[in-house]
């Protein structure tokens, strides 16, 4: 260690300098952005959840049943998805569908987030395309674990993301939280 | 006894044997669907080709004789080229709804596509469509487009059943499965429609969308339903508890035995496992205490029973065993009569209304293990019991799973029986009208819950494995029976059901040397059967017993 090192002082001093010359050139460059000048970027920080980063379209968010045009799940509880699952996080029980020609329906199809790894398998797995994970939604918390179950109906409710990746759908209230 | 060789090599086989159990018999697998060796040949679906040396095409297996000096080649280029091609043949109308039918899984089309076909598809034009998801009778239903028109079950009606409900109807690529007029799928074997079909046409509707068949597990068993004793398997759902509405035994399957069964169980067998996950099954022990009747833990409950055992004077007890208990039970209890010196002891209740017989499989006696507790020596007569339980003479009455009140005995003789009574002790699996009346109930587990023998009408002694843990508390009967003993101050030192079969085999002369070993899944006779062992002979036929090559999913 050099002499003047030895000295904290001197290189505390220095570091001080660095942090208040980014400090005053952010603060003038936001104040600048914020008078109208668009082309002043001041330090990249984004003002979430005002301000969102851009997604990937191949980003896995909070998963959705795709819909028929009846409204009704495109799901036919084949239970691949509940099948290929490495977290065991899929529960579909399957019923009667009145038209034989569709045959089966997902009585229940419950997704326990707590559990999920987001690994998108599912996805893959669909013979139906009827599962995806494109709302964008990365938001979900509850304050409890039951809370974190997602049922069928919240998730034919969803919608696939906008082109910027942003959520079109609001983000679902965990059953726990509802009033 | 032709000699052959099946690609190279050499096999004896009996003569009218033909190529496809040939080459079973060495471990070789020809693919087919129409061949079933309990049926006629009906040369269908023309997959079981194989080339013959100095024939100029392939040759369906399944109607083709062993002959001295054959020479067999299942694998040859030619083979697997016709096999794929008549794949694809089969495939050309077959929709691809394997996710939502639920024969996929233990699919033949699934099977041989992966093994045999796997070519691209060329078929261009719309698919037939045919009839789906119609009620073919109370327990089998039809989806015709799956159909590949093997017909299985059309021959299976005719020859097996003779009651010839099934016909093919319409030409060409319209033909479809389906049922003669004003008839419904409706004789007591239907289920084995569903087992024979090699595709997702003929599916169970008990078993419709319960689960998925990759989740279920298996145990050996025997079915309790007669007197037969039908050798089965048992499918529980462990995995994924909320499918099938949390019921753990899924289905029952008949397993082969040549002995016994062949491949084949009726249906009242088949669907007969209903109780085993039903809210009216016994789950914890309880006595009345005080005039309240309460939950006890096992060791009080043991310790009343044992004490009221010893309160009561031998000739106060009554004991009605039931032929639905396992030989190890009935060894158990025989011990603790022997201990007591109970005398007063049947285990025959008449039922209501008698049982009905054929000349397949159904017996009128519904009980699995009737000759085992009659070797065991606890034949006796019920009705004197309950006179004596009348004359205040019998004051202690155990029960073992019988309903005395649903018997053919008068209600109002048995009412006054069990009135009579100063204590009503009743073991058993399920809850009824006698056990409702009883002052100790003791939770028993079901067969599929518990290891055990039973012993069948022919002398058959046959062995059945646990599938899934006892319900609640409940406890196989050797189990309690054994306890019982302890308390009473015996030895009694086996805690397995295995251990109480060696006791049991060296005991009782008609079981001598038998073990579970020698038991097997496939039963073993006992060493004096009853009747010359003749009844039922009938069943024994000329097929050979699957070979190794028997890993196949279709018989």
């Amino acid at each position: 260690m050099k002499l003047l090192q030895r000295f904290y002082l001197v290189e505390v001093v220095s570091g001080l300098t660095l942090t208040a010359a980014h400090f005053f050139r952010n603060m003038g460059l936001h104040i600048a952005h914020a008078l109208g000048r668009t082309d002043a970027r001041g330090a990249v920080t984004i003002q979430y959840p005002e301000e969102r980063r851009p997604y990937s379209p191949r980003l896995r968010s909070l998963h959705r049943l795709v819909r028929r045009e009846d409204g009704s799940p495109r799901c036919v509880a084949c239970m691949m998805c509940e099948t290929v699952c490495p977290a065991h996080c899929i529960y579909i029980v399957a019923a009667e569908h009145p038209n034989p020609e569709i045959e089966k329906v997902p009585a229940r199809f419950d997704i326990d987030l707590g559990k999920c790894v987001f690994c998108g398998y599912c996805v893959e797995a669909c013979p139906e395309d009827a599962i995806r994970m494109d709302t964008g939604i990365l938001e979900f918390s509850s304050y409890s674990r039951d809370g974190m179950i997602y049922t069928k109906e919240t998730l034919l409710a969803l919608e696939p993301a906008g082109a910027d990746g942003r959520p079109t759908s609001p983000v679902p209230i965990p059953a726990d939280r509802r009033p | 006894m032709p000699k052959l060789t099946i690609n190279g090599q050499a096999v004896d086989v009996p003569a009218g044997t033909n190529l496809i159990e040939a080459a079973r018999k060495i471990g070789v697998e020809v693919p087919h669907y129409c061949y079933h060796p309990a049926l006629s040949i009906a040369g269908q679906c023309r997959l079981c080709m194989v080339d013959v040396e100095k024939t100029p095409r392939p040759t369906i297996a399944c109607n083709t004789l062993a002959a001295d000096g054959m020479a067999v080649w299942t694998e040859t280029d030619r083979v697997k080229e016709t096999r794929k091609s008549i794949m694809e043949f089969h495939l050309i109308n077959h929709p691809l709804d394997c996710p939502v039918c639920d024969q996929a899984g233990e699919c033949g089309l699934q099977i041989y596509y992966m093994k045999h076909g796997l070519y691209d598809p060329r078929m261009r034009d719309e698919k037939v469509h045919k009839p789906k998801a119609v009620p073919l009778g109370a327990h089998v239903i039809l989806d015709a487009e799956r159909c590949i028109l093997c017909s299985r079950c059309v021959r299976f009606c005719d020859e097996v059943t003779g009651t010839g409900e099934l016909g093919i109807f319409s030409r060409g690529d319209e033909s479809e499965i389906g049922l003669f007029p004003g008839k419904e799928l409706a004789n007591k074997y239907s289920g084995n429609v569903v087992d024979i079909c090699p595709v997702g046409a003929l599916t169970d509707r008990d078993f419709r969308f319960a689960v998925r068949v990759w989740y279920l597990d298996s145990a050996t068993s025997i079915c309790p339903g007669c007197a037969r004793g039908c050798n089965i398997e048992v499918h529980v759902n462990r995995r994924r508890p909320h499918h099938n509405d949390g019921r753990r035994v899924a289905r029952l399957k008949p397993r082969f035995n040549a002995d016994v069964n062949r491949w084949w169980i009726c249906d009242d067998g088949r669907y007969g496992f209903a109780f085993v996950d039903d809210t009216s099954r016994l789950v914890i022990p309880r006595w009345s205490r005080d005039g309240a009747l309460g939950d006890a833990t096992w060791e009080e409950a043991i310790a009343a029973v044992a004490g009221a055992l010893q309160r009561f004077a031998p000739d106060e007890i009554g004991v009605v065993a039931s032929p639905k208990m396992a030989n190890e039970d009935l060894w158990a209890l025989r011990r603790i009569l022997e201990s007591r010196g109970i005398r007063r002891v049947a285990f025959r209740v008449p039922p209501r209304t008698p049982g009905d017989e054929d000349t397949l499989l159904i017996r009128r006696d519904k009980n699995p293990n009737s000759l085992g507790a009659e070797l065991l020596g606890l034949e006796g007569d019920g009705a004197a019991i309950l006179a004596a339980a009348r004359a205040r003479q019998v004051k202690c009455l155990w029960v073992f799973g019988h309903d005395l009140l649903a018997s053919a005995w008068p209600v109002t003789e048995t009412d006054a029986a069990l009135r009579a009574l100063e204590l009503l002790i009743f073991t058993g699996p399920s809850a009824n009208a006698t056990s409702e009346r009883a002052h100790f109930t003791l939770p028993a587990a079901a067969w599929v819950e518990r290891e055990g023998t039973y012993t069948n009408f022919e002398g058959r002694v046959q062995r059945f494995r646990q599938a899934v843990q006892p319900l609640g508390q409940a406890l196989p009967e050797w189990d309690i029976l054994g306890r019982v003993l302890r308390a009473l101050g015996v030895e009694a030192g086996a805690t397995r059901a295995e251990r109480w079969f060696r006791e049991l085999a060296s005991g009782v002369p008609a079981f001598t040397g038998l073990t579970y070993q020698s038991i097997g899944d496939g039963g073993a006779a006992l060493s004096a059967p009853p009747g010359g062992g003749a009844a039922g002979s009938h069943l024994v036929s000329g097929h050979p017993p699957m070979g190794p090559g028997s890993r196949s999913p279709l018989p």
